[in-house]
């Protein structure tokens, strides 16, 4: 296995909390041009992983290397409610290589026309969207995305996997965590890697 | 040969069920001892030596009020090194004990300022003075509370021993300086004041007893470590086996 | 330590800044109660010019530290609850760069305007006209020490209930050198004295808070972020 071009890399990793493992040591590899889909039963720590993959938390244990550079989009969108939706954009542009124009990338997510709104007047899936839309401005070979389907219509849902789509066309990754829709990709480009915990559940 | 030993059980202390061992057996010990030495401190401050030349006898609440302000010190020294290899090394059982150091840190430290205030009162007239040792201790105090206050904030109770060690370095650091900084007011606003205490005046004779109450503090602060490090640990882990399993034990 | 690259931690100083001016009446706040305080200390403890002296180098000093700490509590909980702040911690960026940007635009909004408005806290408080330079210079040196020390105890209660209270306690017992040192040099200027070695002692004490409360910052950010 060349390990040289894989976009990120980690093994044994594991996370702690209240003095417990979260869930059992995972080993994971994004390849270029590839979905990594997260599974596994509500609980058992999938936003906990993407979140140590952003680099948000340090594992606890085990190795992990970024070999590019990454996006990350949680339960919230991470956008400034008192800010327009191009100033939030503009923003994110100047953190990374930037990419796409902002008017491109709103209307890529469906909000042409609403750069000039401030984004604690958006709905829920409108936030979620222009969440969304922070991965297209800048360029980050690594998009981790958590639950991207919540809170969208089926119209939304289908843009998210345009952006997947278009994502892995160009030799990038998405790794991501869902436990209702699976992305509508070419399957052979699509990769399960399953969670389990040894915990019992009852944290009193 | 005893290099090995020693390692070999500084490790066994990190293990949960050994160390609720360890605290049990050794405690009591450590009560007897602080029981005998402060019995006899005592005595010898109330009985052996002689009335202070200038203060009479109201001077010897210093043999209480002194020994508890090094020991308030000394407690904040062993927490931040304890917080310190907690930090780095994320041992469970030194996040615990740097954890069970503060309460004890902040009783000494009130003990303190409460001797300091008997004692001001016959002295100066009232029961609070603006002297630098005990601005300090106010301070210290302080300091103790807000680590006290931020550990019981968290649920997560590893997770807030690690934030509360952050707090306890930043106090670590800050404590000379308060210390530095309180002298330096105390002495531009009020000239020479009368110390509670001249260190170079102190006849010998009056030595021994403070000797003695130092030991006791000393044999206080291990043995209310140990207990209250010994509850905390079972408290964290009252859902586990080895907790039923020794508490079952004893009963 | 990750590397630092310019742009992102000037885009978000920037950002700050403007969010700052978005919400103004909340940035104000600080300077009212600036002026709450030196107006009301006064009416408390009578006008007599001597007293009143001798208290003013204190009453601007426990202003620009009340002013410092209303501003504390917006200074992280916001991101924390909308979700920007984790993204300082994506990538490989240096989060220290933007804890720095943060403390900066927290002075520019508390620390500043004290700085502006103290020759005329001076003037109502009686202090001496040579002693104005002095009070000018310590809070120059010694608000950002505030930002920096009040951003730590923030950044450590960033996640508890009853926070504000908790950061209170938490802040006062470091700053005090920074109180003593700074009204100390202050009041030996007022006394025809040289407050040359205060000042030091204040500039060393801001030096030191400026290389370690960042760290300590930064690892509670992300502590509390669990």
């Amino acid at each position: 296995m060349n390990r040289s071009n894989h976009l990120l890399s980690g093994s044994r990793l594991e996370f702690h909390r209240y003095g417990e493992p979260v869930f059992d040591p995972v080993d994971i590899d994004l390849e270029p041009g590839t979905v990594i889909v997260l599974t596994g039963p509500n609980g058992v720590g999938k936003t906990t992983l993407l979140r140590l993959l952003a680099g948000i938390l340090a594992p606890v244990a085990g190795k992990l290397t970024h070999h590019a550079d990454v996006s990350f989009v949680g339960h919230q969108p991470a956008v400034k409610s008192d800010l327009t939706c191009r100033e939030n954009l503009a923003y994110e542009r100047e953190v990374g290589p930037p990419a796409m124009p902002i008017a491109e990338a709103l209307a890529m997510v469906g909000l042409a026309g609403l750069g000039s709104r401030p984004a604690r007047a958006l709905s829920a899936g409108q936030r979620k969207r222009l969440g969304l839309s922070r991965l297209l401005v800048r360029n980050a070979p690594v998009w981790l995305l958590d639950e991207p389907y919540a809170s969208l219509d089926d119209a939304g849902c289908e843009r998210v996997d345009e952006l997947i789509a278009s994502q892995i066309d160009s030799d990038q990754g998405v790794i991501l965590a869902t436990h209702q829709r699976h992305p509508h990709v070419d399957a052979e480009r699509v990769v399960q890697v399953r969670l389990s915990t040894q915990r019992t559940g009852d944290r009193s | 040969m005893i290099w090995k030993k020693l390692k070999l059980w500084f490790h066994m202390l990190g293990s949960a069920p050994y160390f609720y061992g360890f605290s049990r057996r050794v405690a009591p010990w450590l009560w007897a001892g602080f029981a005998i030495t402060t019995l006899y401190g005592i005595y010898l401050a109330l009985y052996v030596v002689p009335p202070d030349y200038q203060q009479g006898d109201s001077a010897r609440i210093l043999y209480i009020h002194v020994p508890s302000a090094w020991q308030a010190m000394f407690i904040y020294g062993v927490m931040a090194i304890l917080a310190v290899i907690a930090l780095i090394w994320r041992i469970r059982l030194t996040e615990i004990m740097a954890m069970s150091c503060a309460p004890i840190g902040a009783a000494l430290t009130l003990v303190c300022l409460a001797t300091g205030s008997l004692w001001g009162k016959p002295m100066w007239g009232t029961w609070w003075e603006w002297d630098a040792r005990l601005t300090s201790m106010l301070i210290l105090l302080f300091i103790y509370i807000g680590i006290m206050g931020l550990y019981a904030a968290f649920d997560d109770k590893r997770k807030g021993a690690r934030i509360a060690c952050v707090l306890v370095l930043a106090g670590a650091v800050n404590i000379p300086i308060i210390h530095f900084s309180v002298e330096w007011w105390n002495t531009l606003h009020q000239g020479q004041t009368i110390r509670l205490i001249g260190e170079s005046s102190m006849d010998p004779s009056m030595l021994p007893p403070l000797l003695w109450m130092v030991v006791a503090t000393k044999l206080f602060f291990g043995a209310a470590l140990l207990d209250r490090a010994r509850n905390e640990l079972i408290d964290q882990d009252r859902n586990k086996k080895w907790v039923s399993e020794r508490i079952l034990e004893a009963a | 330590m990750k590397p630092a690259h310019g742009r992102p931690i000037a885009a978000l100083f920037r950002r700050d800044m403007k969010l700052a001016f978005r919400r103004l009446g909340e940035s104000l706040l600080p300077l009212f109660f600036l002026f709450t305080v030196i107006v009301l200390i006064p009416l408390g403890v009578g006008p007599g010019p001597n007293l009143l002296a001798r208290m003013a180098p204190g009453m601007v000093w426990v202003a620009a530290l009340l002013a410092s700490l209303l501003a504390l509590e917006h200074l992280f909980r916001p991101d924390l609850e909308d979700g920007t702040l984790e993204q300082w911690f994506v990538g490989n960026d240096s989060v220290y760069g933007r804890v720095m940007a943060r403390l900066l635009s927290h002075w520019l909004i508390t620390g500043l305007p004290v700085i502006v408005f103290s020759p005329l806290a001076a003037e109502m408080l009686n202090l001496p006209d040579h002693a104005l330079g002095t009070l000018i210079l310590t809070l120059l040196i010694g608000t950002p020490a505030l930002s920096l020390l009040g951003g730590l105890a923030a950044a450590l209660t960033l996640s508890t209930r009853g926070a504000s209270v908790l950061l209170s306690i938490l802040i006062f017992p470091l700053v005090v050198p920074l109180v003593i040192f700074a009204t100390g040099a202050v009041s030996m200027t007022a006394d025809n004295l040289d407050p040359g070695a205060y000042i030091g002692l204040l500039g060393a004490f801001t030096i030191l808070a400026l290389t370690l409360a960042p760290l300590g910052i930064a690892a509670a950010l992300r502590m509390n972020l669990e």
